[in-house]
């Protein structure tokens, strides 16, 4: 099965009582199979709102969007969602919380606790397995959340600001972590940052967005070989770049946000 | 050590209150109708926890026998009637619950409805029990199962309502089927307010049983409270309340240990 993401002419409103929101206008995107595609942009310029309609939370207004040759019209297991707020289910241990994805489909038993068990080894938490989400630090959440999404053999991975609640050091890891998991699972993975070091650090390709109108700005390639280094000159040469981008973008953001205020 | 020191200090203001009671029923201060010594009580509350008969091997086993005291009998039926008409009222309230906050063309259905009802105390449909269920034990049922059913069915309703839409997300990106969603998401993310709901619902159960003993049977603690004021034994009145004291807490105990078990995955019980 190929694992292709196709996003043609895609366009989204919101309908509020006061205005329309247009979050997405005329986005088109192809996004190969094994692609690590990162979507950069400012806040509220609708990284979300393209990742919601990918994952089938959130349709389009008008556009389609198809993945591994079918169009998305709800969410589904072959399109695997990680959440920036983990949203492990808390009332599940770490292994009970892996497994769930398996028994929705219907896997055996003896097949669901040797995944769970292979899982738990690929993400280091084997010592956690029978603990409750809430005695979990957020970086071994992120890897529960992580191993989910990897139970379910999805080919295409959603992540939307995963470690974006991460102090440093953990992020890193957990970055590392989840390049090792791509090139060995040979994953597609659309992922948001709203941090230009970090998508410089991960993708492929980087995808920048206009504020409201949210529109492709920039779809840049990264040629710098991996592992890559931050304080490599080309990575900061990229940086500099992409920074001025978003900065523009910011600013309207900024604009905005003053313009609303004065309403207030 | 500690424990000891903290157990010592919750003792010394009842055994001062109960010093100063003693005296003040010795010096003949109060009559003894009004206000009986706590050894008096004491003695009265172990008399009918004790078989009034001696042991006759040919009445029954020697159990039968050791729990042959007056005051275990009723509390065993008032424990029974509480037991049963949660029970009901619960298991009734529940489903209800999970269908009024799962669906909103139900709920809308059902709601002012509720509303209406649930304002009325369970003690106000006394006489309509008696007149629908006569006497014996299932207007007690019928009433206490009244008293359990609006707390744990508004409760049920508000956890369901409230789960965190990123639970339902989540679960709908792994595949979740419908029927799945409700029984291995929905319904454990409710059980804080369901617990809740149930615990409120048995302490409400616990009073009602106490008032309709008073009116349709004859036993069981309110049933005996009652009836020694008949008799002005005040001495029994009192063993009987701190008995239903003891009860009440007994089920708070059971109550809170079902809630630290059943969610112990839950933030908010560290300890
Ligand atoms: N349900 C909604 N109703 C109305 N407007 C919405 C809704 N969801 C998003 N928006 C608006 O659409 C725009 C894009 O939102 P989106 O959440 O996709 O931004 P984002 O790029 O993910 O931002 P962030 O980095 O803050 O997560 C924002 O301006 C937001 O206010
Ligand atoms: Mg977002």
């Amino acid at each position: 099965m190929s694992s292709q993401i196709i996003v043609t002419g895609v366009n989204k409103v919101f309908r509020t009582p006061e205005k329309d929101v247009v979050a997405l206008k005329d986005i088109n995107i192809t996004i190969e199979p094994g692609q690590f595609v990162c979507l950069l942009g400012p806040s509220g310029c609708g990284k979300s709102t393209l990742l919601n309609a990918v994952a089938g939370f959130s349709l389009p207004s008008s556009g389609t969007i198809t993945a591994s040759g079918v169009p998305v019209t709800g969410p589904g297991p072959e399109r695997g969602m990680v959440f920036q707020e983990y949203a492990l289910f808390p009332w599940m241990t770490v292994a009970q919380n892996i497994a769930f994805g398996l028994e929705v489909k219907g896997l055996g038993k003896a097949e669901i606790a040797a995944k769970v068990d292979s899982l738990l080894d690929t993400l280091s938490l084997k010592d956690f397995r029978n603990r409750y989400p809430k005695d979990l630090s957020g970086g071994m959440r992120q890897r529960v959340a992580i191993a989910r999404v990897l139970a379910l053999d999805s080919p295409i991975m959603l992540m939307d600001e995963p470690f974006g609640a991460l102090d440093a050091l953990t992020r890193r890891n957990l970055q590392d972590e989840l390049l090792r998991i791509w090139k060995a699972f040979g994953k597609t993975i659309l992922f948001v940052t709203h941090s230009i070091e970090e998508s410089i650090y991960l993708a492929d390709r980087i995808v920048v967005m206009t504020y409201r109108p949210g529109t492709i700005k920039r779809d840049q390639w990264v040629d710098i070989p991996r592992p890559r280094d931050p304080a490599d000159p080309a990575f900061n040469e990229l940086k500099r770049e992409l920074g001025r981008l978003v900065m523009e973008e910011q600013q309207r953001h900024a604009a905005d946000e003053l313009k609303l205020a004065a309403v207030d | 050590m500690k424990r000891f020191k903290t157990i010592l200090h919750g003792l010394i203001v009842p055994v001062i209150l109960l010093v100063i009671w003693e005296a003040c029923a010795r010096a003949g201060l109060v009559s003894e109708v009004v206000l009986p010594a706590p050894s008096a009580v004491a003695l009265k509350w172990w008399q009918s926890l004790l078989p009034a008969q001696p042991f006759d091997p040919a009445a029954g086993t020697y159990l039968a026998w050791a729990f042959s005291g007056e005051l275990l009998h009723d509390a065993y039926a008032s424990m029974f009637r509480v037991l049963v008409g949660f029970a009901i009222g619960a298991g009734l309230a529940l489903p209800a619950g999970l269908l009024m906050g799962a669906n909103p063309r139900i709920y809308d259905l059902f709601n002012p409805l509720v509303q209406v009802l649930r304002p009325i105390p369970p003690i106000a449909y006394i006489p309509l029990a008696i007149l629908w269920f006569g006497l014996g034990n299932p207007p007690s049922f019928f009433l206490i199962s009244l008293g359990a059913f609006f707390p744990v069915l508004m409760n049920t309703i508000a956890g369901v309502r409230h789960v965190d839409g990123i639970y339902l997300r989540a679960a709908r990106n792994l595949g979740v089927k419908p029927l799945t969603m409700f029984t291995r998401v929905i319904l454990p993310a409710a059980t804080p307010y369901i617990l809740t709901g149930m615990r409120i619902g048995i302490g409400t159960a616990f009073i009602v049983v106490i008032v309709s003993e008073m009116i349709a049977v004859n036993d069981g603690l309110g049933f005996r409270i009652l009836e020694a004021r008949e008799f002005m034994w005040s001495d029994k009145i009192i063993a009987g309340m701190i008995t239903i004291g003891l009860l009440g807490l007994a089920l708070d105990v059971a109550m809170n240990t079902l809630n630290n078990y059943l969610l112990r995955w839950h933030r908010g019980l560290e300890h």
